[in-house]
């Protein structure tokens, strides 16, 4: 069996105008690998969402995309703070993000439960003060695998 | 409808993608809030919007719209229309609030489209 294919970016938390610049490109990777577009649509809405809650909440992080034969991973990993309640974070319009993100299109408390709905599974592990990794997994459709 | 009949209805201001005016499109969605966009929208073509930063081009881009429409005369940075102009999409700018805006594109045919239902 050959290596999955891997993408990894580094996503800078200093610029919330650079913030989605990853999902883009991960979105034209997709594409060039002809991939089904239901499936490019949902991991990059997911991921673009993730990266926004890296730049807003963690100071940036880690994006890393794996292409598996069945499926496809995002992992976005962080050293931010860590989230206190997941569940009540996974609440559609809970949300700790500063006025000045909500002025800027985000930070309605739709991050999370957007990642959610787009992926097949999702994995939160988080710990105050450490950071958080969010693992999502899109499921190829039969006929594209 | 023409991006061009668009661009007539709401007297808007062409900033960018002017040789892309005569592609057609069938629905298009209003928000300032780019996360109900990444929620909701799905293959709508034209987004209507009153936010000026480069997020709005780059949901546009993850979203595979094809025209934004800036409302309520807001003027984007230099940047918004680099980026929107890189990446194929058309800007439109215009005075309209983004009720009416909507209203004259929805009377003459322009109409919401689906909903995401993921």
């Amino acid at each position: 069996m050959s290596e999955p294919v891997r993408f990894h970016f580094d996503v800078a938390g200093d610029n919330f105008a650079s913030a989605g610049e990853a999902s883009v490109k991960v979105k034209k990777l997709l594409r060039q690998l002809s991939m089904d577009p239901e499936t490019i649509r949902r991991v990059s809405i997911a991921m673009y969402e993730g990266e926004i809650n890296m730049v807003i909440h963690a100071n940036g992080g880690t994006a890393d995309v794996i292409l598996y034969p069945d499926r496809i991973q995002i992992v976005l990993s962080d050293t931010g703070p860590g989230i206190k309640d997941v569940s009540l974070a996974m609440q559609e319009g809970y949300s700790t993000a500063k006025d000045n993100v909500r002025s800027l299109g985000f930070g309605a408390g739709m991050g999370l439960p957007n990642m959610k709905r787009y992926t097949d599974r999702m994995q939160i592990e988080s710990e105050v003060g450490k950071g958080t990794t969010v693992t999502m997994e899109v499921f190829l459709p039969e006929a594209a695998r | 409808m023409k991006i061009s009949t668009i661009a007539e209805l709401l007297e808007a201001e062409v900033l960018c993608g002017e040789e892309l005016l005569e592609n057609e499109v069938h629905s298009a969605c209003g928000s300032d809030m780019m996360s109900d966009v990444l929620a909701f929208v799905k293959d709508q073509a034209v987004l209507l919007t009153g936010l000026i930063n480069l997020q709005v081009v780059r949901t546009a881009e993850i979203m595979d719209m094809r025209c934004i429409v800036f409302v309520r005369g807001k003027n984007p940075p230099k940047e918004v229309i680099e980026a929107a102009e890189e990446a194929g999409i058309i800007v439109l700018a215009t005075t309209e609030r983004m009720y009416p805006a909507c209203g004259k594109l929805y009377a003459t045919g322009l109409v919401g489209g689906s909903v995401s239902t993921l």
